[in-house]
């Protein structure tokens, strides 16, 4: 209810009948949102929401993934404050909860890794010491899933991730917006990134018949590994 | 499921002879046709110009409609019969059978008849105007309402009336059902006013209270209840529905009963919206049900729908 978006009408005609004036979760592969470091808002109310340019082409002001929560981490000095490493089939992605987020650290603390979850998170970009700009999510709420749900993620994630590729609308501010902030933008590594996460599911579709899978740990280096099989 | 209408949109897999019979039939009411001489003219003039079937047809019929002096709107064009809540395109000529549900006053001297008409489907505006000289409709009787067109305005369709469009009156009573909308997505984030409720018990009011008051009737004794407000999100739009306690049982397994004692036994109401929360956000689901203002009433859901398939999603990946 806070945020109420009154004066973010600049952009040019997108599609933008969203219920309520409620931010949309995007779907977006850990390959795509690695790449994604330069944030904006649409007018100068300090209220206003930030969105990150993702490099496809869309503002993204909350996300919604899932994958496998690999590991948690105590990260903080004096209150806790939990790093917890999401992995898909395109890489991982990092989300932080302090004790402003208790449920979903409350959620952390207990979660029996491996595990596949869902998550709805804001996206925070974050400067290292060496000037890298990283990106990690901050959770709003998130779950325990099972493998249907997962695939189904990477599937609709897979395809709404084709779509912003395809649609270049140049007059579109947020293709304006990646021209000025990504000129070195690599659209094909992300269409590579797609097929690579759907072609995960299938691996595991054809050897996970007739059995209970139960997602495996992985390196993260290597992360199209993880269709693989592991069973308890 | 409507009225006796043998005429459907000419196929090119039908003969001279099935054309003339239709044709026949469909001009009855207003010329006495042979059948063998019409369809001897359709195969003459398919032989003769080499031209198909069905352009024949259409050719002799338009010279018989001339001839006999019938207009559009007193025939059945062939148009496609649809269900109001099927139309989403603008400027398509359509048959409907519908009720009329409710006549407004219509506020410009231009408008003829302005209303709701609707079938099983549900309902849209129509509007006809003065000048068209459309046959007036009454309010509960049911039609069947051909060469009408589609209109939009804002995402939303109605059907306009015309000069050509014919309104015959009908025996049957068309049943009008709920206006569904159908959306597949994720569960993002469930609302407050989640859980076990409480609502006043004054007569036809039923607002939720908060922190035992009700707005109009200040504080009361609250009567228990459960819902659920969900965020659906498709990754481009986002949708609260809600599910009455019905639907948040069959949803999460959780019946008021159960609320009520889950809340009782840990002495606090907010365990039973943390449970629910547990059980769906994060979850995919195909929701149906009519919209209630800005919501979407949950009828029906389906978990996990399978919207997507790896092998289509791949050739369109590789498409690109």
């Amino acid at each position: 209810m806070s945020q109420n978006e009154s004066t973010q009408s600049s952009g040019s005609g997108e599609e933008q009948p969203q219920n309520s004036g409620r931010e949309v979760a995007r779907r977006v592969f850990a390959r795509e949102l690695e790449d994604a470091t330069f944030t904006f808002k649409e007018s100068d109310d300090e209220r206003a929401p930030v969105y990150l340019l993702l490099p496809t082409g869309e503002k993204a002001n909350r996300l919604f993934i899932a994958g496998t929560l690999t590991e948690v981490n105590d990260v903080g000095s004096e209150d806790e404050y939990l790093q917890a490493r999401i992995v898909g089939p395109t890489g991982t992605f990092f989300a932080y909860a302090g004790k402003y987020q208790p449920e979903a650290a409350s959620f952390l603390r207990q979660a029996q890794t491996p595990c596949y979850v869902a998550m709805t998170g804001k996206p925070r970009t974050y400067d290292s010491d060496d000037g890298e700009t990283l990106v990690s999510l901050r959770p709003e709420q998130i779950n325990e899933v099972d493998e249907a749900t997962r695939t189904k993620w990477v599937l609709e994630t897979a395809d709404q991730t084709i779509d912003r590729i395809e649609a270049d609308e140049p007059s579109d501010q947020c293709n304006q917006l990646v021209n000025e902030h990504y000129p070195n933008v690599d659209l094909p590594a992300y269409k590579e990134a797609v097929i690579t996460a759907i072609q995960s599911t299938m691996d595991a579709e054809s050897e996970s018949e007739g059995e209970q899978i139960n997602p495996e740990i992985v390196d993260e280096t290597q992360p199209s590994a993880e269709a693989g099989s592991g069973v308890k | 499921m409507v009225v006796g209408d043998t005429m459907t949109t000419p196929n090119t897999n039908k003969d001279a002879g099935e054309l003339a019979s239709e044709l026949v039939e469909e001009l009855s009411d207003h010329a006495e046709l042979s059948k063998d001489e019409i369809e001897q003219q359709i195969s003459k003039l398919a032989n003769q110009y080499s031209m198909p079937v069905k352009e024949a047809h259409r050719s002799v019929r338009n010279n018989l409609m001339e001839k006999y002096d019938i207009g559009d709107g007193d025939v059945d064009l062939g148009n496609q019969e649809v269900l109001v809540g099927e139309i989403n395109q603008d400027e398509q000529w359509v048959d409907v059978t519908v009720k009329v549900d409710q006549l407004w006053e219509p506020k410009s001297d231009s408008v003829g008849q302005v209303g709701l008409v609707g079938d099983e489907s549900g309902k849209t505006k129509f509007i006809s105007w003065a000048k068209s000289d459309v046959p007036e409709l009454e309010e509960g009787k049911s039609y069947k309402l051909t060469n009408v067109v589609t209109d939009e305005y804002q995402g939303d369709y109605s059907i306009k009336l015309n000069k050509t469009s014919g309104v015959n009156p009908i025996d049957e009573d068309v049943e009008i059902g709920e206006n569904k909308e159908t959306m597949s997505g994720a569960i993002v984030d469930l609302q407050k006013g989640s859980g076990l409720i409480e609502r006043c018990p004054e007569d036809g009011c039923t607002r939720v209270l908060r922190n035992g008051r009700c707005s109009e009737h200040g504080d009361v004794d609250g009567v228990d209840d459960i819902r659920i407000k969900a965020v659906l999100d498709t990754g481009l739009s986002t949708q609260v529905v809600i599910f009455n306690a019905e639907a948040t049982e069959e949803i999460t397994d959780i019946s008021l009963s159960d609320a009520i004692e889950m809340a009782r036994a840990e002495m606090e109401r907010s365990v039973v919206a943390d449970e629910i929360r547990e059980k769906i956000v994060g979850q995919y689901y195909e929701i149906t049900g009519p919209m209630l203002g800005e919501y979407l009433l949950a009828n029906e859901f389906e978990q996990t729908p399978q919207t997507h398939d790896a092998e289509a999603v791949l050739a369109k990946a590789r498409s690109i």
